[in-house]
């Protein structure tokens, strides 16, 4: 069964009084351990399908399951819970939070899921060392490189074990070598089972996904499978 | 688990005040003087009117005190010489109110004259003789600590004894035993057979007009020796001269004081306008004034009520504008952390979680204020006390107080700002800067 089941998905925005259709019934099933990549010009309406497929926002219509569950008519208090369960937010501008070090940064989303002062520093440890940070559990993000940050913005985003990593042009504000840097441990995520779903402008990075699909103002334009 | 979030609030709302040190400083000294101004203002107050309450309350909540008061002049001619200006409190008065009025324990007349008395060859040493009846310890708070009180006896006979209180003991007799000893005063001994503790310290009360006229010129004064009533009117004159610019005025008072006390404390109102119309009757000038502690007692009450309303308003308009500017400050630090809002959001973080995070971070600033007040409230006091000589009183109930203010200012200024962090839409709040 597919871990995301997009079914008639449309947002509209409104701008003044004029509505922009920014997504226009876009089907899309996804399909656990996939690693898609989504390429669009701008304006073709990839911010909104990751701001929903992230439940950051309600589609107008249609519908969205996310691991079966109908996530397209919760409110508020219930995506939330989606978003930091189910959901591995990593942004183009990594978004640490600058007060906080590595591991405090990591243990984010399994504070807000309740977890235990002890259970999630372990844990937020554990994930540091496995993206290559072990030394440096105590670093303010200010303290780390670009490629740095960003692997620390991937261990948190694993850190509840989500459904799915949705991934927003990772290597944008990276130097070519830390970007392969982070493609590295992105593939090696999604070797372990991990279903990833990247934005991107990169051909590179798109040229490792499984699944490439472009949009075209707010439609689905081609979509085609790569053989690797 | 909740230790943890605390934990986490508590040390992300200090980590972020501190790197706004100066900011979160100036932010908070609004409250600070609040809570201070509250402290310092309520520890006078009640030290004043705990002071005032303790004075008033010495005279006795159920007594009256009448006392004699020079009258408004009203002759012209003191060239004369011979004149003798009788006034004040009688010993008929006295007896009057004894057989007329209903409901009274007691009526104790008190004379009080100006004198010296000696040991010995040892040096004079200025006193206030209290001619009173033994029935005295019942309207003042006088204890005998060793030996008697004046008795029915000594004033049946008229008998030569003394009381004297124990200032007076230590500057007449020093290391001597007083007791059996005898005092020479105005050219008569008189036998001390009881040593007691005065009542208050006298300038308390002195504040509440309630030393007689007569003994104006009470400076120097050590203490008081208490004599049978009877002896003091055989002994001493009740005329006494007073020179004024060559010329002489005489006066006549008999009495300086007659105190009288109510069953109970319903009574000393009705009280008091009997005993004024009866006086009224036996005097025909205004020469005497009734004192009514208790009265006092309500009067202070009634003004502590509106001091502390007034100065609960200032406290409140500082406290007030303290918190706008928290409020103030809490609404540029949302605007200013945005993106970690929108980060949170997105990481799972729920609207009430925003709140409770920002709410923490208001509560923690004013706490801080609070604390910092109730420090620097709490020297204030102590300073006053020191250098302006007046008493203070720090009560617990107004540190409570104090500090439940600054935590209801810091949720009442801090709630808004708060619910519009958790307001703001996530995607927007990711995208800014």
């Amino acid at each position: 069964m597919a871990v995301v089941d997009i079914q008639k998905l449309s947002k509209t925005y409104l701008l003044g009084s004029v509505h922009v259709p920014a997504l226009q019934q876009v089907d899309l099933q996804i399909e656990p351990g996939q690693f898609v990549a989504i390429m669009g010009p701008s304006g073709s309406g990839k911010s909104t399908l990751l701001n929903l497929l992230g439940c950051l926002d309600r589609p107008t219509s249609g519908r969205y399951y996310l691991g079966g569950e109908d996530v397209s008519r919760l409110d508020d208090d219930r995506l939330s819970l989606i978003r930091g369960k189910r959901i591995g937010f990593i942004f183009q501008s990594y978004n640490l939070i600058g007060q906080l070090n590595v591991v405090e940064n990591i243990q984010l989303p399994m504070f807000y899921q309740g977890f235990s002062e002890q259970a999630s520093a372990e844990h937020a440890e554990q994930l540091a060392v496995t993206v290559g940070l072990a030394d440096r559990l105590r670093h303010r993000p200010s303290e780390l490189s670009g490629g740095q940050q960003q692997r620390v913005a991937i261990a948190r985003a694993l850190a509840n074990d989500p459904v799915i990593v949705l991934a927003d042009e990772p290597t944008g504000n990276l130097d070519s070598a830390s970007g392969a840097e982070i493609l590295v441990i992105l593939e090696r995520l999604h070797s372990a089972g991990k279903t990833l779903i990247i934005v991107t402008h990169d051909t590179e990075i798109a040229a490792r996904a499984q699944r490439i699909i472009r949009l075209r103002d707010g439609q689905v334009e081609t979509e085609h499978a790569n053989e690797n | 688990m909740f230790l943890f979030r605390l934990k986490h609030i508590v040390r992300l709302g200090a980590k972020s005040l501190w790197m706004h040190r100066l900011r979160s400083i100036l932010t908070t000294l609004g409250i600070v003087f609040g809570v201070c101004s509250v402290i310092a203002m309520l520890a006078i107050g009640e030290g004043a009117s705990q002071a005032a309450q303790q004075a008033i309350a010495q005279l006795g909540s159920t007594n009256l005190i009448v006392e004699t008061v020079r009258p408004p002049e009203e002759k012209t001619d003191t060239s004369g010489g011979q004149f003798i200006e009788e006034y004040g409190l009688t010993y008929d008065d006295a007896e009057s109110i004894r057989n007329t009025i209903p409901d009274v324990q007691v009526v104790v007349p008190i004379r009080e004259i100006d004198q010296k008395a000696r040991y010995l060859t040892r040096p004079e040493v200025a006193i206030k003789i209290i001619g009173t009846i033994p029935w005295y310890t019942e309207i003042s708070p006088v204890r005998v600590s060793r030996g008697r009180f004046l008795s029915s006896v000594d004033l049946q006979y008229r008998l030569a004894v003394c009381v004297i209180d124990d200032q007076v003991a230590r500057k007449l007799f020093a290391f001597d035993d007083p007791l059996g000893l005898d005092v020479k005063i105005h050219g008569s001994y008189y036998r001390v057979v009881g040593i007691a503790s005065p009542p208050a310290p006298a300038h308390t009360t002195a504040s509440f007009g309630t030393n007689p006229p007569a003994a104006g010129k009470t400076s120097g004064v050590v203490g008081s020796v208490y004599i049978p009533l009877t002896t003091a009117r055989l002994r001493f004159p009740e005329i006494s001269a007073q020179f004024t610019g060559g010329s002489s005025t005489r006066e006549k008072v008999e009495l300086q004081k007659i105190t009288v006390k109510a069953d109970s404390s319903e009574q000393v109102l009705p009280l008091r306008d009997i005993l004024d119309a009866l006086l009224d009757r036996l005097h025909k000038k205004q020469d005497y004034q009734i004192i009514v502690p208790l009265e006092q007692l309500r009067a202070m009450a009634r003004l502590k009520r509106i001091y502390s309303v007034v100065l609960g308003s200032i406290a409140a308009i500082s406290l007030l504008v303290g918190g706008i500017g928290i409020m103030n400050i809490m609404l540029a630090t949302v605007s200013e952390r945005t993106r970690e809002i929108g980060i949170r959001r997105a990481l799972g973080a729920r609207k009430r979680d925003i709140i409770v995070q920002f709410l923490s971070e208001t509560l923690l600033l004013t706490l801080a204020g609070g604390v910092l007040g109730i420090i620097l409230g709490s020297i204030i006091p102590s300073l006053v006390a020191y250098f302006g000589n007046m008493p203070t009183v720090i009560t617990t109930t107004s540190l409570v107080l104090a500090f439940g203010i600054s935590a209801a200012v810091g949720i009442t200024f801090g709630l808004y700002p708060a619910c519009r962090a958790a307001n703001m839409d996530p995607i927007e709040s990711l995208r800014h800067e």
